[in-house]
């Protein structure tokens, strides 16, 4: 295989993909030579137009309802589906068709993210699709748009950066790493989307960054993409003379993004049509939550506009008789949007339910508080302590606050096109650092929300290379697998668990953690289960360290996972000692072996993606 | 074509009764026999000013403009912006408020067409009202004059609206076999 001549970044969106690249040859340095690809996509039955952003969205059409040819594409005349705009477009019309929101399904840990369940509400006799083959499907679709623009550049050739949460589980992960191999990269990372933005600001300012962020700075990424929110903090230290970034905390997984706030704008106006004695069906709901989005934007772009007409066109051919008029007023905008999604929290409110809370249902677990404010309030006390045991923070937080100070805020996502919720978000953090008589946190400015993670992941691969600064964080978590404690058993009451930790925070890519001292007894030819946890807190356990007890915000349960030995060579039935090894691959996904107390055999342990947990 | 051999007897034979009736007839004929037979070499007289037979141009031949990209346009113009709709609907019937609110539709939707298949700029840059200068060899096709139209360029006047012009055209590329024809299809609900 040859060198690579470009580094690749996806942006593998909940709503939009993009895709970015780096001529590696032709960069140098700072100064480096960044493009976006047109995707070529499928916009309507038939008609192919080259756009920055693919939709992540899948049409399955009826054998019927497309002409013969209308789903060809430049490099292929074989598909039955469709992605993209005219499968967004396409779907608005037939929802029981479309596939949307897959990102998020893929972290769903109360489904099998294998199993066909995609379209969630689809009639049988649709073919529907596995979260896993969805993924697939728009990374398969951007390989075959890379290689119809660069025939000399085979995409498995290159270098690629797939981006992800920062929330992301081991499972989600592994997932999406599955995906993109089987896409056919063959030289894959994962890097977290709030850090991809950072490196995208990093790379447009052209060493300017040097200058806007100083030793001792922790950096709060805010990224509220269409579908979910994402933080993470990344602390700027100096060793040396030169500037390093770690990141030293990320969020939890809140499904909460810019789709919801059209949607509650839309909600908000058909309560106001309904009223007056108008009621919309489904199809006039979808084009009013359009018509909400162009109006929020006009609305929050110009401060001087005071309502927005909204008019629901007629399905029908008499348009001008038969449309629906309304308005979206700034009041409305401001009740539902800010107060609704960005209120101006105290640093003490905390979101309103769990956001991971009931797994069980069979949609999406949505957020159940939709004040993005809240759960950065929550973020921010439960990482009061994330900069401790790094040089030269120590000292920076008083005593007695309460959540850990930002010094710069980073915005992204396209939600933060809009100045007024960017200003208010960082209103509000500065309220609460205010409270605490902290100086107000700076912003950093001119990121490209809608391509900024795409780039970034570009850059990111370029700078794996040797070139500029890289984020130093590892794995966000700690890990622990639950063992039982070895107490008499008391008849109705569960034995009490502790947890092993079995992988350290922060382990960097291509690292290894010490092997566990504790051995497990496995059956041979069975399949063994152990409960899992994940902490974002608890930094400073070491591989062997047992929890008695935790606090229910420490330790989070993720989906269990499973081995199962093979019985060649040994017999059936048989209990063989093993000891739990994990290690972070080059590619960034946590890996699980099980190794024999007696032989040099290693066997995986596999993270469950089969829902189990909601059983 | 080279005439080596002399002709025959038969062609001689016609040669000579076409050349003496035109002898007879036409005087210039007579005036160029009469320079021959004598060996003298002889210029020919300019022609008359007026031409007795017209001279045949070639006839323009208008290039039809392939229907492929205008039904195109027309398709994406329903689609996004229900322009044909509100084009054929009988407007008069309605107040000005709902012809104001489809109407906004349709601005939207246009400008979208627009913007996403068109690249767009005006031909001069200088601000409507401005005094301009038009040299000699102007391009007649970018720049109309109207009004007091006299005299020899350079031209000056008030530029009265800065035309456009489309500097990129990205419309969609289409599947072989595609109808165009149907720019909007009839929906069925099921």
């Amino acid at each position: 295989m040859s060198a690579p001549r470009f580094s690749i970044g996806i942006d593998l969106g909940t709503t939009h993909c993009a895709l970015s690249y780096i001529d590696l040859a032709g960069s140098d340095g700072e100064q480096v030579t960044q493009d976006v690809l047109p995707i070529p996509q499928l916009t309507a039955p038939g008609s192919l137009e080259a756009r920055g952003l693919l939709p992540s969205f899948i049409y399955l059409p009826h054998a019927d309802e497309l002409a013969p040819g209308d789903l060809a594409l430049p490099w292929t005349a074989e598909l039955d589906h469709a992605v993209g705009e005219m499968a967004r477009s396409r779907g608005a019309g037939t929802p029981i068709r479309l596939v949307s929101s897959a990102k998020s399904w893929l972290c769903h840990a109360g489904v099998d993210r294998r199993a066909a369940i995609l379209p969630n509400d689809a009639p049988p006799e649709v073919t529907r699709v596995s979260p896993l083959e969805a993924s697939l499907r728009y990374l398969s679709h951007l390989r075959a748009a890379w290689e119809y623009a660069q025939p000399q550049a085979p995409f498995a050739e290159q270098e690629v950066v797939v981006t992800i949460p920062a929330s992301f589980d081991p499972a989600a992960r592994e997932l999406t790493a599955e995906a993109a191999r089987a896409a056919g990269c063959a030289q894959l990372i994962l890097l977290e989307e709030p850090q991809a933005a950072l490196y995208s600001w990093i790379q447009q300012s052209a060493g300017a960054w040097r200058k806007a962020v100083r030793p001792g700075d922790i950096i709060l990424v805010v990224d509220v993409g269409g579908g979910t929110s994402d933080f993470s903090l990344i602390a700027v230290v100096e060793t040396a003379g030169n500037l390093e970034l770690h990141r030293v905390a990320v969020g939890e997984h809140i499904l909460l993004g810019g789709d919801n706030m059209d949607l509650a704008l839309a909600y908000a106006v058909a309560g106001k049509l309904a009223a007056q004695g108008t009621r919309l069906d489904a199809w006039q709901l979808r084009t009013l939550t359009h018509a909400c989005r162009s109006a929020k934007e006009t609305l929050l772009a110009k401060a001087d506009v005071e309502s927005v007409p909204l008019v629901i066109a007629s399905r029908g051919s008499k348009l001008i008789g038969g449309s629906i008029r309304s308005e979206l007023t700034r009041a409305e905008l401001t009740a539902t949007l800010l107060d609704g999604f960005f209120p101006a929290a105290a640093i003490g409110d905390r979101p309103q339910g769990r956001g991971r809370a009931g797994l069980t249902q069979l949609g999406l677990p949505y957020a159940q508080d939709a004040a993005i404010t809240r759960h950065l309030a929550a973020f921010l006390a439960r990482q009061r302590t994330a900069t401790d045991d790094l040089a030269g923070f120590s000292a920076q937080l008083p005593d007695g606050a309460t959540f850990l100070h930002p010094t710069a805020v980073l915005f992204n996502g396209g939600v933060f096109k809009s100045e007024l919720l960017a200003e208010r978000t960082l209103a509000t953090i500065n309220a609460w650092l205010s409270s605490e008589q902290a100086a107000p946190a700076r912003r950093l400015a001119g990121a490209d929300l809608d391509l900024a993670v795409a780039r970034g992941a570009a850059y990111y691969g370029y700078v794996r290379r040797g070139q500029g600064v890289r984020i130093r964080g590892g794995t966000a978590r700690s890990y622990y697998v639950a063992v039982e404690s070895a107490m008499p058993a008391v008849p109705g009451l569960q034995p009490p668990v502790q947890a092993l930790c079995l992988a350290p925070f922060g382990m960097e890519e291509g690292s290894e953690a010490a092997l566990s001292t504790q051995e497990f007894g496995l059956v041979v030819g069975e399949q063994v289960r152990f409960r899992f946890f994940g902490s974002s807190v608890r930094r400073l356990d070491q591989v062997g360290t047992l929890l008695e007890e935790w606090a229910p915000e420490e330790l989070q349960e993720l989906d269990e996972i499973h081995t199962t030995l093979p019985s060649e060579g040994r017999a059936p039935g048989a209990v063989v000692r093993v000891r739990l090894h994990a290690r972070v691959t080059e590619a960034g996904t946590l890996e699980l072996e099980a190794l024999p107390h007696d032989g040099a055999e290693r066997w995986k342990v596999e993270f469950d993606v089969r829902g189990a947990a909601a059983e | 074509m080279k005439h080596d051999t002399p002709p025959s007897l038969l062609s001689r034979l016609s040669l000579a009764i076409s050349t003496f009736f035109s002898i007879l007839g036409d005087g210039q004929f007579a005036l160029r026999v009469q320079a021959l037979r004598s060996g003298e070499p002889r210029t020919e007289p300019p022609a008359p000013a007026a031409a007795p037979a017209p001279v045949r141009t070639p006839p323009v031949r208008m290039s039809e403009a392939t229907p492929d990209g205008a039904l195109q346009l027309l398709g994406l113009l329903q689609r996004e912006a229900r322009f044909i709709d509100f084009v054929q609907e009988e407007v008069s019937a309605y107040p000005d408020a709902d012809v104001g609110a489809a109407a906004r539709l349709v601005h939207e939707g246009c400008r979208k067409v627009l913007r996403e298949n068109f690249t767009l700029a005006p031909v001069r840059g200088e601000a409507e009202g401005s005094r301009v200068s038009l040299p000699v060899g102007f391009d007649a096709a970018a720049v109309r004059v109207t009004g007091n139209v006299v005299g020899q360029p350079p031209f000056t006047g008030s530029l009265t609206h800065r035309g456009w012009q489309v500097v990129e055209l990205r419309l969609p590329k289409l599947a072989p076999g595609h109808e165009l024809k149907i720019v909007a299809p009839a929906e069925v609900e099921l």
